[in-house]
């Protein structure tokens, strides 16, 4: 294969990789606009919030000796470490929403949205107040292989990542179209009114999408930790509002056009910093977004079916 | 079956209901009919719990439901089929079908009604893998009634359902509410028709700014000089 392939081959690698973590961000923030119409702000918060959790379980666990015995053991090691990061962030979302968005739900509309920066601005500083203003080293417990395909090389952590995401994401996408609580979420998303006339709790409901964005969240955050090597404070402030962007331009309230959002611009972002310059990279996703809503402004996969008065 | 009493419910500061009592007997066609604004939709919105009333009670078999949130109300099997259809636009047909059973668990008889409403409605076996948003007025309209019986309600609460129809249609409509009232459903409809809906009721409620106004048999109040001046139109 020429070189030339080869860098493109790699750059697609690298996308996807980035692309991943930015779909499951960006499922978050579109998850809870589907719903309640609404831009969670403090979305990005998740993402580092999973990051710290996961770092401080890690930790925890790998003082235990039978977890890094074998391989199967850390193995369980990470799933555990990942379960825990999710649920705890997950619980954080829903307790954000019944003590910051809930009271304000007859508000007028900028009121949550306010609130919500506010409760972004909370945990970013909680975390630089209580934990470190400096970045954390995040560490791999597995020995990280690389694998050549074609011109390419790619790592068992980037294979970790591409595969974890995706399996995330097959999960939520049939939780959504095929269980009863996932039909609940949708019918909610379509007429909230209408939905609790059908029987549908729609403060369950609510509940349920703040747990299940933040959850996916955190995974994101943690494998940006892992990615990356370190995790701190503020980040997740960039790739927050690279998913929100995303999610923008797959059609905001469609999870389907999140997953295709958030690997688009990783993907972009990967070829301008090979094609253009590595400076331009985080300005992609903006022109992106830009060229879709011209052309589509509803987003890739927005709504397409009119609705009838 | 359904005894509203001296209801009053508010929107902010407006005080939309008041003080609306009626009553809705087992297996009756009940109408409340009456001007834009008069009270209508909102007392079906208080009866389902879509908005709370700031006093007054609503019994419904012998039980308290006013001020419940709307999807425990729905559990007593008291179903609003709201105004405007509201139908599920992203959804299938036979998904909005199954929203409708959303509380039950009976998979053969869910399988069994689903197959009576369709019977009810060809015209919705034949799109029944459409979208809903793809649907005509009236066919959303037919849906939405659909979705309603697929509740097996106990009480049928009908807000508006000829708005916007053709005339052709709107007989459709009237037809099937007759059809489901002979089969032992009891329904309160609300209307602005109110020529079709008195022809239909067995009993009616005339709603103005807020209160009853006048009370009767179907018959009686289609031969009120009142109503007949005011909402059919007579000179």
């Amino acid at each position: 294969m020429s070189a030339e392939l080869g860098i493109i081959a790699q750059q697609f690698v690298n996308g996807i990789t980035l692309g991943g973590m930015y779909a499951l961000l960006a499922l978050g923030y579109t998850l809870v606009y589907g719903i309640l119409l609404m831009i969670n702000f403090a979305h990005a918060e998740m993402f580092m919030f999973g990051a710290y959790v996961g770092l401080f379980t890690l930790q925890g666990l790998s003082r235990i000796a039978f977890f890094t015995s074998s391989g199967p053991a850390l193995l369980l090691l990470y799933v555990l470490t990942f379960l825990i990061a999710m649920i705890a962030t997950g619980i954080l979302g829903v307790v954000i929403e019944r003590f910051a968005y809930r009271p304000l739900r007859h508000a007028p509309r900028l009121a949550p949205l306010i609130s919500a920066i506010g409760v972004s601005l909370f945990l970013q500083n909680a975390a630089l107040l209580w934990i470190s203003s400096r970045s954390l080293p995040f560490p791999v417990l597995f020995e990280v292989r690389t694998f050549r395909i074609g011109g390419a090389s790619i790592s068992s952590m980037q294979i970790l990542i591409i595969v974890t995401t995706i399996v995330l994401m097959l999960v939520l996408d049939s939780f959504v179209s095929r269980t009863r609580l996932g039909k609940s979420m949708r019918a909610t998303s379509q007429d909230r009114d209408t939905a609790g006339l059908m029987g549908i709790d729609i403060n369950r409901v609510i509940a349920l999408t703040f747990f299940i964005g933040p959850a996916l969240g955190a995974a994101a955050g943690i494998f940006s930790g892992m990615y990356y090597g370190n995790i701190k404070y503020n980040m997740g402030f960039i790739p927050g509002i690279k998913a929100f962007t995303a999610a923008v331009v797959g059609g905001i309230g469609n999870l389907r056009g999140a997953m295709l959002g958030g690997f688009l611009i990783g993907l972009l972002e990967s070829l301008a910093a090979a094609y253009i310059s590595t400076g331009y990279k985080d300005v992609i996703a903006f022109v992106v977004l830009i060229i879709v809503l011209i052309f589509k402004p509803g987003g890739l996969l927005g709504e397409s079916v009119a609705e009838k008065v | 079956m359904l005894k509203v009493n001296d209801l009053h419910t508010f929107y902010g500061k407006i005080e939309a209901l008041k003080g609306i009592t009626i009553e809705v007997h087992e297996g009756e066609i009940v109408t409340l009919i009456g001007a834009n604004g008069a009270g209508k939709s909102t007392t079906l919105k208080t009866i389902s719990g879509q908005i709370a009333p700031r006093t007054g009670s609503i019994e419904f078999l012998g039980e308290q439901i006013a001020g419940m949130p709307a999807h425990l109300v729905t559990a007593k099997r008291v179903i609003q089929v709201p105004e405007g259809r509201r139908i599920f636009p992203q959804m299938s047909v036979r998904e909005n079908l199954e929203m409708g059973a959303f509380l039950r668990n009976d998979k053969d008889e869910i399988a069994a009604d689903l197959e009576k409403v369709l019977e009810l409605f060809p015209r919705l076996r034949e799109r029944v893998a459409q979208k809903g948003g793809t649907l005509s007025g009236g066919e959303q309209q037919m849906l939405a009634i659909a979705r309603g019986m697929m509740a097996r309600p106990n009480l049928l609460m009908l807000d508006e359902p000829s708005m916007g129809l053709a005339p052709v249609i709107v007989e459709v409509i009237f037809d099937t509410i007759k059809k489901l009232n002979k089969a032992g459903t009891t329904i309160l409809l609300v209307e602005q028709n109110a020529a079709m809906a008195l022809q239909v009721a067995d009993r009616g409620y005339v709603l103005e700014t807020g209160s009853v106004a006048l009370t009767g048999t179907g018959k009686e109040l289609l031969g009120n000089e009142r109503v007949r001046k005011t909402y059919l139109g007579e000179i």
